[in-house]
């Protein structure tokens, strides 16, 4: 895989990504590419910015320097149904699922730029709105299927399990097509059976030719997955490089044990 | 054919136009049905704007008032067809629903509620200052619609107030299903998904902004119709039916119904109406009776009164 990344074209690129809050540097000059199919990781202790650093890329945040593009196109701080159409994706650290809607409307929702049509078409219920309608509600229920949610499908979304509803997010991402989906965090608060579906499941998607990119803390998750990690800390990228390298590197090894001696340190 | 949600709720509503009259103790219940029927249609769009799409307008009135004023204005001043009027009345509404809501929608926050609770009460201003125009406070008369007429001609012949109950019944009913065709249609889901969580609608590609617009303006339109039928059957009007308390009347009788469902909000609207009716006592209260109705259901039924309802009734059964 490391041989390819330099001969395939990159899909996604980051390059001086920064953003401050009120004078305090978030991230601080990220740069760093993703190519098709491929799972990148961003690791790092809490409060390193990987967050962050997911909204700018999303465009949930303005970023305040450098520039982010897709398929060539630059997109810096374009906004995110504006990306969703131009092929990005994404799921939230903290669940951003639409509570009152069933399990089966959740996954259509995410059909929205293949279903949308004019607003009076949906009104009058024409033909058209009806056909897009279950054109999408067709694509939802074999989504649902895949994240092996299709026997919740009428279930009102927010009685479903966590991990349930960490699959329900994924496959709403999935249902646009993109060709990069962010998912933060998509194992947190999971149990050991939980988050190994989602790691089977995200690299069934990488399989298909979707690029990942990903967030997560569970370590032994990432090291498996994973094409290609980038570490920050402290909002600043301190490595870069496959699972075996970046688990070798002095920096990262400080930054982790840093942060835990630090704590230590703090109770004492 | 299965019995969806949307077919039970218009075969409710048209069972219940039908029928209510057998259980009428006099002719003037006529009149109350059609002043619950104007209302619910103004509540259905609020269903549009609020239970869908999670927006608030405090000054929808306003809306009302430009449907009413439309027929009373443009057959004296344009020699306009009274029905004509309605459907301009209604194209101003939307036009300027549009143009208001346009640079507000684009911002995050309440800033749609302070905006509307302006404009309705700029309206309502305008309604009663502009003597030469509209004649001010007293008030204006509405010529006939005509369409009473045209039924007697074919055989069909109604009270006036049987007339306006069905003809308005009938209305409240179209206003509905529109609605309801909207509720599971592409749209009304992009509605309800930025109503849940606005940021993970922008990911799946919902052009946030411009769909709340859209329900702004569906919503101006049902509000402007109603003050239309209400203008129309009156044969008069009124400022008042552009004021705040008309507006909140609306937000309270969507809330107290239950706003996320279209028969629940138009409950509410029958309950509402009916109270000051047949209570006379409750009719000088009704400002205080409103808040209180307001602030009950706010603590204890959160989702209106026919949703707790349905839902206590659902958990006996099980």
């Amino acid at each position: 895989m490391t041989a390819s990344r330099d001969t395939q074209t990159t899909l996604l690129s980051v390059e001086g990504l920064g953003i401050s809050f009120g004078g305090l540097k978030a991230v601080n000059d990220v740069s760093f590419a993703v190519k098709p199919g491929e799972i990148v990781s961003v690791i790092g202790p809490n409060g390193a910015g990987k967050t962050t650093l997911f909204n700018m890329i999303s465009g949930v945040y303005q970023p305040g320097a450098g520039r982010i593009s897709l398929s060539g196109e630059e997109v810096t701080g374009m906004e995110p149904h504006l990306l969703a159409r131009r092929g990005m994706s994404r799921t939230f650290q903290n669940l951003q699922i639409f509570q009152s809607m069933s399990v089966l409307e959740n996954a259509i929702s995410g059909f929205h730029l293949q279903e949308r049509g004019s607003v009076l078409a949906d009104l009058l219920s024409l033909p058209g709105s009806r056909r897009r309608a279950k054109a999408a509600e067709e694509g939802a229920r074999k989504l649902l299927a895949r994240v092996r949610l299709a026997e919740a499908a009428d279930r009102e979304a927010g009685n479903l399990s966590y991990g349930s509803l960490k699959r329900l997010e994924i496959a709403r991402a999935m249902a646009s097509q993109p060709k990069i989906l962010l998912l933060d965090e998509p194992a947190a608060g999971c149990n050991a059976v939980e988050t190994e579906e989602i790691d089977h499941l995200i690299a069934e998607i990488a399989a298909s030719g979707v690029a990942i990119l990903l967030v997560e803390h569970d370590m032994k998750m990432v090291m498996r997955i994973s094409n290609h990690i980038v570490v920050l800390d402290h909002g600043e990228k301190i490595a870069e490089g496959d699972p075996a390298t970046v688990s070798r590197d002095p920096a990262v090894i400080a930054a982790y044990l840093g942060a835990e001696a630090q704590t230590g340190g703090d109770h004492a | 054919m299965k019995m969806t949600p949307k077919l039970a709720t218009l075969l409710i509503l048209a069972a219940l136009v039908l029928l209510a009259p057998f259980l009428f103790p006099s002719n003037f219940y006529y009149r109350v049905g059609a002043l619950i029927f104007v209302n619910s249609i103004a509540v259905t769009g609020i269903v549009i704007l609020t239970g869908y799409a999670g927006q608030i307008s405090l000054g929808h009135a306003g809306f009302a008032g430009i449907g009413a004023y439309a027929c009373a204005l443009a057959p004296a001043h344009f020699g306009i067809h009274p029905a004509l009027a309605v459907v301009l009345g209604a194209a101003i509404s939307a036009l300027l629903a549009w143009l208001v809501g346009r640079p507000i929608l684009r911002l995050k926050g309440y800033y749609l509620g302070v905006a509307t609770l302006g404009l309705g009460i700029l309206i309502s201003m305008m309604l009663n200052n502009e003597r030469q125009l509209t004649r001010g406070p007293d008030g204006i008369e509405v010529p006939e619609l005509g369409l009473r007429a045209l039924l007697k001609g074919w055989g069909l012949d109604l009270t006036n107030g049987q007339f306006w109950y069905y003809f308005c019944g009938l209305c409240m009913i179209l206003g509905a299903w529109l609605a309801l065709n909207l509720h599971n249609s592409p749209s009304g889901r992009a509605l309800r998904a930025l109503h849940g969580s606005e940021v993970a609608a922008r990911t799946v590609g919902v052009d946030v902004a411009r769909m709340k617009l859209q329900a702004f303006v569906i919503s101006a339109v049902y509000a402007s119709v109603s003050g239309s039928l209400l203008a129309l059957q009156n044969k008069f009007i009124t400022p008042d039916v552009a004021g705040f308390m008309h507006s909140i009347e609306m937000v309270t009788m969507a809330v107290l119904g239950g706003v996320g469902s279209v028969l629940g909000a138009i409950f509410g609207a029958a309950i509402l109406t009916l109270l000051p009716q047949v209570l006379t006592v409750f009719a000088e209260y009704e400002q205080l009776v409103l808040g209180l109705v307001m602030m009950l259901v706010m603590i204890f039924l959160r989702e209106g009164l026919l949703p707790s309802i349905l839902r206590k009734l659902r958990r006996k059964g099980e």
